[in-house]
């Protein structure tokens, strides 16, 4: 990314840290926030009726969390957990939106970069919905 | 001198049963159990290669291939771990120790322990494919100077999956070897992994210019891993995998298994990705 771009989305960034089960954010809560991973995994969980919290990803260092923050400050649809000490960069979502709007360059190179975090994603939960260690009946 | 194709061991007589004797079993995982076979009057038992498969026969039930998952090492039994699928591997899983069994074998290409040496390792497995790759986990921490550094990424349904729990806490205590498990889904009392096998493998440490690896999992899980294996660097000639397929005679005769040109029981079931990827891409074959 240009370093023009990198300093301006600086003036958005924190350094930050979770102790282990401190959450990033609590499903139903606004994303304020988008948390580049640095060091530690965090667990992405969403409550099932009749099964309780269910785990249904696991992110780690040089990880996206919370990329919806990029969209808007509607509530979050999982929660982030720290499974273990994290350390990330944070991002105020409104601010980096405010200068991707402000900078459509610097929107489209942000953008990309985060389809391409989607893009693996969507992948993997579509493989994941083929149920492959499924028995084969043979 | 690097060999170029997967290690082949020939069997004196193929055709030809071997009484065998149950002497343990222990359950995996609901569908899933591990049987070690000795012979009847524990003479020197069959010796194998790591990623070779036998014949598991019953008589009046059937015979079905089995990747032999014990040690390479252990001269006294055979030891396969199976799911139970179908009405062989149901009668087996039935079985008590003392129990008789039909063996033909060990029949089928060998993952490349000889072209590893000198090489990062890194093993991609998925549900029961960790069962044929276990005897290179035996086989390289038993000679762990031959080779550079030890990676497994093992991916399972759920918890309840994983296979050969008590190992993989052993394998773990090892600081020359880096295992990552992962599942499908979990309760969030799981501390590891959730997610596709194929994510671990961004972030494993080795040397993509300097690996062998070796996949064994479901066809599309295997398709995946070679994709991202590939795209971390790793040459596609140094990425073997193990292709399951209806073998029946393990002689390269009936055809069941065959797959265009190959025979999966003679000329597999280990292969290279240049050797089976292509095909590995055509519908229906």
């Amino acid at each position: 990314m240009d370093e023009n771009h990198l300093d301006f989305i600086t003036g958005c960034a924190s350094n930050v840290v979770f102790q282990e089960g401190e959450f990033l954010f609590r499903q139903g809560t606004p994303v304020k926030q988008i948390f580049l991973l640095r060091h530690g995994r965090v667990s992405v969980q969403a409550f099932a009726p009749g099964r309780g919290q269910v785990t249904v990803d696991v992110v780690g260092a040089g990880d996206l969390v919370g990329w919806s923050g990029l969209l808007d400050d509607d509530g979050a649809r999982f929660d982030a957990m720290a499974l273990e000490l994290v350390r990330a960069i944070a991002i105020d979502s409104a601010c980096l939106r405010q200068k991707c709007e402000a900078d459509p360059c610097m929107g489209l190179a942000m953008f990309m970069r985060v389809a391409t975090v989607l893009e693996r994603r969507l992948d993997s939960t579509r493989v994941l919905l083929l149920d492959m260690y499924a028995a084969n009946h043979h | 001198m690097l060999q170029t194709t997967t290690e082949r061991h020939k069997v004196a007589d193929p055709t030809l049963p071997k009484l065998m004797v149950v002497e343990r079993t222990r359950r995996e995982t609901a569908d899933t159990f591990t049987m070690a076979l000795v012979e009847p009057d524990y003479a020197t038992t069959m010796t194998f290669q790591p990623g070779q498969f036998n014949m598991v026969g019953l008589p009046g039930i059937g015979e079905v291939p089995i990747s032999i998952s014990g040690s390479p090492h252990s001269a006294r039994e055979i030891v396969h771990t199976i799911r139970e699928v179908g009405d062989v591997t149901k009668a087996l899983a039935r079985l008590k120790p003392g129990a008789q069994v039909m063996i033909r074998g060990p029949f089928g290409t060998a993952w490349p322990m000889d072209r590893a040496r000198g090489y990062d390792v890194v093993l991609v497995t998925g549900g029961i494919g960790l069962a044929p790759l276990r005897p290179v986990i035996y086989s390289v921490m038993r000679n762990r100077a031959r080779y550079g550094r030890f990676i497994l990424l093992y991916g399972a349904r759920t918890p309840e999956d994983v296979l050969f729990r008590k190992e993989l806490r052993e394998w773990r205590s090892h600081f020359d070897f880096d295992l990552q498990v992962t599942v499908d889904r979990a309760p969030n009392t799981w501390r590891n992994n959730v997610g596709l096998v194929t994510a671990l493998i961004p972030r494993a440490p080795f040397d993509p210019n300097e690996t062998v690896a070796m996949v064994c999992g479901p066809e599309i899980m295997i398709r995946y891993t070679a994709q991202e294996l590939m795209k971390r660097g790793v040459a596609s000639d140094n990425i073997f995998l193990s292709m399951e397929r209806n073998m029946k005679c393990g002689l390269g005769l009936c055809g069941h298994c065959q797959l265009r040109g190959n025979f999966i029981c003679l000329d597999g079931p280990v292969y290279n990705w240049d050797q089976m990827g292509k095909l590995m891409e055509v519908r229906e074959l």
